[in-house]
This record gives structure tokens, C-alpha cells and sequence, in this order.
């Protein structure tokens, strides 16, 4: 294979900064340094160079609902936000509850222009009753166990799958935190919009009550548990507490998080329905707070692809979700990164390699070095453009941020050695 | 104004310019042939995705007094049943050529939905428990007609299910934007978690509100609420919150006792209440069609002509109208 090398760019890593051309050469970083050569170049001058993206929490919808996202098409989207690998969420139809299911998306995977991590679903069917074989599956390579979508609401059921896990190297009880039983029935936070708009609410309280007994849970049992789409202050502060008491603990954030309020459901478009839903300045101000201090760990998208009919009903009828891939970085330059609320190796630690810690992903968010894989992220911090939802390489519309122009965007991207993202267009 | 899809979205000078409308679309149904040519030849579509037969007649009526065409949109008979989308079924409606859609729907802001996608006029006739715009309107038409052209002062209770309630949302902003004293009366789980925005105040104590109103306004109570955990029981609500006859007599002599339809007889109000020298509930109904009239007038007809006003359409003797001009 040609040697390739990465010329002009600021390399960016959990060892540090440093301006430097990187060679790459069968898979692997051989070379960081200055003036190196290789038969192809790629131009990285004003970007930075980075150990390619890892979300810990994305939506392909393979199987059963291709005609909104597949392996294939969800892995391209990734690709072009600068992802090199993502976990795949188990509310498939069927469900990642099932070896033989899991390692079909997995197949799918390994021909795509990112890696593809499956979860595992806790229980069987999702349906939080049984435990779903999670020994078998954590055999197939699951890290992440999670009945994404719906919540692990019966707390029996959570302690036994967080005991169960111990036996499982490595393995993360992750938790969609929202009871049903106070969130049911809601299409949006419940609150001063949702009181004068007549939408019903799902109130802060839904989430906050699970994190406060999964945190319980955690402590007696020692097992890992991790925090899908925190969205409230009450939960950042619980997670912030409980790490400070040395738990296994870990949380995620999704930039619509902390981009979008619960205000922007006045307009009644779908298109800003999502589970846990958009919250308060206040509560956006607290995801800040945590991703600055490490309370939160990681930024996952939720990437949730829908097809444009689903999201062509009244408010409270369509589905709730939305794409974050393609737009992720940007969202994390532009409201983290540029106002000063994280360091650019903040910000990418929480992109990136705390991610991959997280999903023990072994070949990902690794310092760019000699003999790491090279999976790469190339992002040019300075380059303006405008989100065209048709122009969006996912096979859905649904984009909050349809219409906005965002600073920063990913130039290239790099996995195992291939060139999968080239001047911002897809290679395959 | 293109739409009427809430309150929210008027001024005071809009609400008062509508109802003075409506007054003298009211004296067009008092006449012997209350029907007026003044939006002849435009297509009416009456979109209702969930039962209703008060304010459907009410819109139907309004619109074939002012001699438009009405086509009636079922919507257990129609392709709905057959999973068509609510974008799909409005864009096919429209291709069909029509000028507005009075709808309804189950769910919130379903008409703000429809309006961005199609052209027609839209007027609100319910959506979900967002607003109910021309209840509010025709409760306004009400109340001027017995306390006067404003309202400033008033003071109104709207008790009852205030959480689930179209009609409160939207007669809460109208009421305060007129000027009036408006206080909420409910027990604190029929309330939504903040009332933070809106223009009110709150009690859980009827009764100790009761003395002091110029108008109290009951909403209808749904059965369903008990299953809901939101009650213990309709018994111990109407013990609570009902205006029994017992509650009645401790109204001013002069207050108004106003009710939405349909009435839970017994629960939230007391039959001889509702049908007591106190009650404006017929009215009420009554003034639905001018105030319905009226939005279609304003929506379909000074902007399609830009010149005719309320006056020559009605006329300035009532006895005839000159319709013709209106195109």
C-alpha cells in the first residue's frame, strides 16, 4: 500500500499538541514529524489533526427501518462528521437483544467507511422483564448493554443487569434515564413552554428520579453504569456527586443539549421532539458546567434518522429523534469550543478517546503515533457552510439545524489507512 | 391576518376589531333571513380529525350565512382510516381548490402544522389542549354584551381542568387581554406544573374566590381523569369544585355563570344552575355563529377585496347587502 502523508496540520491527541505531518502507511501511523514525504498527500494546512471521532450512541436503524438509516448510509454520515466509530443502539426491528442480529449489523459494519460497534440490549425484547443473553453477546464484541429508547424502569431488573455485568469484562450498563411512568405520554419538557403551548410534558423529575436509583444501584452492586443524554442540571449534579464518591460512573451529553432550548417547540415541528426532550437555559447551562469539569465524559450525538413523513404529523404524533452526525464537531466548536467553555483537547477527549474508553474500542481516539491504527479525524475549524438538509449524506432530513451556517468542518477522515472522507466529500 | 390559529398570536386592537365584527354579523342572524352574499363562490373545508358537534354546526352555519360553499371532511370515512398522512390529506384537499379549513385535531398545534404547508386560510377550531381560538372569541362577544365593551377589572374565575383545557388557554389570554382579573381555579393536579407567562392567578379554593366574581367560567371534566390518578373521584370534585346550587347562591347577584359545552350536569355544574337566571350558556352558543362568521369574513373576505369593510357588508340600515362587490 502507498504511503500517505498528512501535511500542514496541527496534530491533536490525549498526549498533547504539537504541529506536525503524519505518514501513514498499511493501516498504521508509521511517522509524526516535520517535512515528511509519501507517494499521496494530503493537504491539512489550518486543521487539526486528530484521533478519528467515537460515538458512544448513534441510531442506523438496520434492520427494519432502512427506508430511514442503514449501516451503510449511517457509517457515511459519520464518516463526513469525522467519526471513525460508532456504537449502534439496539431498537432495531428486530432488536440487538439476539446474536444472530447483532452479527448481521456487525457484517454490515466491516464493508462501511466507519466502524460499527453494536450494543446490546439489557433485556429481551427491550422489553425490561428478562435479561437478554448478554454474555453471548459481549462474546460478538458488545460493550455497551442499554435498552436505548425505552428506560430500564423496573429496578430489580436494573440490579440484576448491572450484577450480571461484573462477569463481563469491560461491559457498561447504559441507561436511557427516563421513568415512563412520569414521562409517559409527554412529547416535550415540562415547563413554562410546554404549560402555554398545551404540549403534555415530560418533567425533568422522569429522568432525575432513575439517575438518583440507578446511582443507588451502582454503589451497592460496583458494576459500571453509564448515562445516556443527560439533559437536565439536577442530573448533571447527582453524576458530578456520585463520581466525587468514586463510583463506576459515566454520563453523556448530545449537542442538542446544549444548543437547543424547550422554546424552540413553539413552532410545533417535529423536527425539535426528541427523548429526553430539549430543556431549559438553565439546564443547558449545567450540561456546559459538566462537560467542563469532566462530569460528563463524552458528546454522543443520538443520531436518530426518521423518514420526512414520520416527522410530517402533529407534534405530539411523529416519532421522536434527530441526525446529529454531520453536524456534531461544528455544534462543539461553536458553542463549547469558540465561547471558551472546553479546551480543544477537551473537546476532543469528550468526541473522541474518552468515548472509545467507554466502548472499549482498542483501535480508536489512540494518540497518533507510530503503530496506532490510523483512524483519523481532519477538521478545519475555520471553514464556513450551511447545513442543507437535502445535502446531507444520512438518508433522513430531520435536522434541527437545517438552514444554519456553522463554523467548522471536517476535511478528511481516515480509517484504518483509507482515505474515507476527502475534502469533505464521501470516497465510497 | 392570514390564519386565526391562537390567541397568543393577537393584539388587543385585533381582538376588539373581531369582535366588533361579530357584532354586527350578530345582527345579520337576527334578521328573518340571516344569510348575507359575502363570500360567495369560496370553498369552506371542515377538517375534523376528532368528534365535535357544537362547534362543527357552529362553523357550518357561520360559513353558509355568509353564502360559502362547505365541504364537510369526515374523517372516519375517509382516507385518514387508511394511514394517509395529515400533510398528504390537507395538500389533496387543496388541490381541489379552497380557500380555508377550519379544523380540528387532537393534537396540539396540528393547524400551525397545516399552515405551513398548504395556502388556504386556516382557522383553529381546537387543537389538542392548545387553543381553541373562537370559543374564546365568542366568550368575549358574551361578556361585552353584558359587562360592557371592556373588561378591565372584570373579574372572571375559569375553574376546573385547566391542564387538559383548549378553552382556557386561550380564553385565559383573551380575557387578561382585555383587561380583566383572571384566576384559575383547580385542584393543583389539573394545573400545568408552572403557569409562569401566563397573565393569571391561581387558587385551589373556589370557595373562597366565590364571593368576589363578576363571572365564573366552568370547564367540562372529563371521566377519565379519575383513572388518571389526577382525582379521587367526580364526587369529590363537584363536592370541591362544582358550582352546586348551595355555591350559586353565595354568587354576586349580578354574576355571569358561563360553561363551553357539552355540560357534565351534576358534576361540574348543578342543572338548575345551568339553567338559572345566572347562565349565559345558550348565549354563549348563540354568538358562536357571528363570532365565526366574522373570522371567515376577516380571513376571506376584506383580503381577498381589499376594499369592503363590516360596514357595507352588513349595511348600514341591515336591510339588504351588497354582497356582489366582494367578488
Amino acid at each position: 500500500m502507498a504511503d500517505l502523508v498528512i501535511t500542514g496540520g496541527r496534530v491533536l491527541d490525549a498526549s498533547g499538541e504539537r504541529a506536525a505531518d503524519v505518514l501513514v502507511r498499511g493501516g498504521h501511523v508509521v511517522e509524526v514529524g516535520e517535512g515528511l514525504r509519501g507517494d499521496e498527500r494530503l493537504d491539512a494546512a489550518g486543521c487539526i489533526v486528530t484521533p478519528g471521532l467515537v460515538d458512544v450512541h448513534v441510531h442506523l436503524r438496520e434492520p427494519g427501518m432502512e427506508e430511514a438509516e442503514t449501516v451503510e448510509t449511517g457509517a457515511r454520515a459519520a464518516a463526513l462528521g469525522g467519526y471513525t466509530a460508532v456504537v449502534a443502539m439496539p431498537n432495531t426491528t428486530p432488536p440487538l437483544d439476539d446474536p444472530a442480529v447483532v452479527a448481521a449489523v456487525l457484517a454490515a459494519g466491516e464493508r462501511a467507511i466507519c466502524e460499527v460497534a453494536s450494543s446490546g440490549a439489557i433485556t429481551k425484547g427491550r422489553q425490561g422483564r428478562e435479561l437478554a443473553p448478554m454474555g453471548e453477546l459481549h462474546k460478538l464484541g458488545v460493550r455497551m448493554f442499554t435498552d436505548d429508547g425505552d428506560c430500564v424502569a423496573d429496578a430489580g431488573v436494573m440490579r440484576r443487569a448491572l450484577e450480571y455485568s461484573l462477569a463481563l469484562p469491560m461491559a457498561v450498563i447504559s441507561q436511557h434515564a427516563e421513568d415512563p411512568a412520569l414521562a409517559g405520554g409527554g412529547a416535550m419538557h415540562e415547563g413554562e413552554w410546554s404549560s402555554r403551548l398545551g404540549i403534555p410534558g415530560r418533567p425533568a423529575a422522569a429522568e432525575e428520579v432513575i439517575v438518583a436509583r440507578d446511582l443507588i444501584l451502582a454503589g451497592v452492586t460496583g458494576a459500571h453504569v453509564h448515562f445516556q443524554h443527560v439533559s437536565t442540571a439536577g442530573a448533571v449534579e447527582m453524576v458530578r456527586a456520585a463520581k466525587a464518591r468514586g463510583l463506576r460512573v459515566s454520563a453523556e451529553a448530545c449537542p442538542h443539549h446544549f444548543t437547543l432550548t424547550d422554546a424552540c417547540c413553539a413552532s410545533f415541528d417535529p423536527v425539535f421532539k426528541v427523548n429526553p426532550p430539549l430543556r431549559t437555559e438553565a439546564d443547558l447551562a449545567a450540561i456546559k458546567a459538566g462537560l467542563a469539569d469532566g462530569t460528563i465524559d463524552v458528546i454522543a450525538t443520538d443520531h436518530a434518522p426518521h423518514p420526512t413523513e414520520a416527522k410530517e404529523r402533529p407534534f405530539e404524533e411523529a416519532p421522536s429523534g434527530m441526525l446529529g452526525l454531520e453536524t456534531a464537531l461544528a455544534l462543539v466548536w461553536e458553542e463549547l469550543v469558540r465561547p471558551g467553555v472546553l479546551t480543544e483537547a477537551q473537546a476532543l477527549a469528550a468526541a473522541s478517546w474518552r468515548g472509545a474508553a467507554i466502548a472499549g474500542l482498542a483501535h480508536q481516539g489512540q494518540p497518533v503515533a507510530p503503530d496506532a491504527v490510523a483512524n483519523l479525524c481532519i477538521f478545519d475549524p475555520e471553514h464556513r457552510w450551511e447545513v442543507d438538509a437535502d445535502r446531507l449524506a444520512s438518508k433522513a432530513r430531520n435536522t434541527p439545524y437545517a438552514g444554519r451556517t456553522l463554523t467548522g468542518k471536517v476535511r478528511h477522515t481516515i480509517l484504518r489507512g483509507e482515505v474515507v472522507v476527502r475534502d469533505g466529500e464521501a470516497q465510497r | 391576518m392570514k390564519h386565526l390559529l391562537s390567541i397568543a398570536d393577537l393584539t388587543r386592537d385585533d381582538i376588539e376589531e373581531m369582535l366588533v365584527l361579530a357584532e354586527s354579523f350578530r345582527e345579520v342572524t337576527q334578521r328573518d333571513i340571516p344569510k348575507v352574499p359575502a363570500l360567495r363562490g369560496k370553498v369552506v373545508v371542515s377538517l375534523f380529525y376528532e368528534d365535535s358537534t357544537r362547534t362543527r354546526i357552529s362553523f357550518e352555519t357561520a360559513a353558509k350565512r355568509l353564502s360559502c360553499d362547505v365541504m364537510g371532511f369526515s374523517v372516519s370515512s375517509s382516507s385518514v382510516k387508511k394511514g394517509e398522512s395529515l400533510r398528504d390529506t390537507v395538500q389533496t384537499i387543496e388541490a381541489m381548490g379552497i380557500d380555508a379549513v377550519v379544523m380540528r385535531h387532537s393534537a396540539a398545534g396540528a393547524p400551525n402544522r397545516v399552515a405551513d404547508w398548504i395556502d388556504a386560510h386556516i382557522v383553529n377550531a381546537g387543537d389538542g389542549c392548545h387553543e381553541h381560538p373562537t370559543q374564546a372569541l365568542l366568550d368575549l362577544l358574551t361578556l361585552r354584551r353584558h359587562l360592557g365593551a371592556g373588561l378591565d377589572g372584570a373579574r372572571i374565575a375559569i375553574v376546573g381542568d385547566i391542564l387538559h383545557s383548549r378553552v382556557a388557554r386561550s380564553d385565559a389570554l383573551a380575557f387578561a387581554a382585555l383587561g380583566a382579573d383572571v384566576t384559575l381555579v383547580a385542584p393543583p393536579t389539573l394545573l400545568p406544573s408552572t403557569l409562569a407567562g401566563w397573565p393569571v392567578s391561581v387558587s385551589h379554593d373556589l370557595d373562597a374566590v366565590l364571593a368576589d366574581l363578576d363571572v365564573i367560567y366552568l370547564l367540562r371534566i372529563q371521566r377519565e381523569r379519575q383513572n388518571e390518578a389526577l382525582l379521587p373521584s367526580l364526587r369529590e370534585y363537584t363536592a370541591r369544585y362544582g358550582l352546586t346550587v348551595e355555591r350559586a347562591g353565595r354568587l354576586r347577584k349580578d354574576a355571569l355563570v358561563m360553561h363551553p359545552g357539552p355540560m357534565n350536569r351534576g358534576v361540574e355544574i348543578a342543572a338548575e344552575v345551568a339553567e338559572g337566571p345566572a347562565s349565559v350558556i345558550t348565549e354563549q352558543v348563540a354568538n358562536g355563529v357571528a363570532v365565526r362568521m366574522a373570522v371567515l369574513y376577516k380571513l376571506l373576505g376584506s383580503g381577498a377585496s381589499g376594499v369592503v369593510g363590516p360596514g357595507a357588508v352588513v349595511g348600514a340600515s341591515g336591510a339588504h347587502v351588497e354582497g356582489a362587490t366582494l367578488g
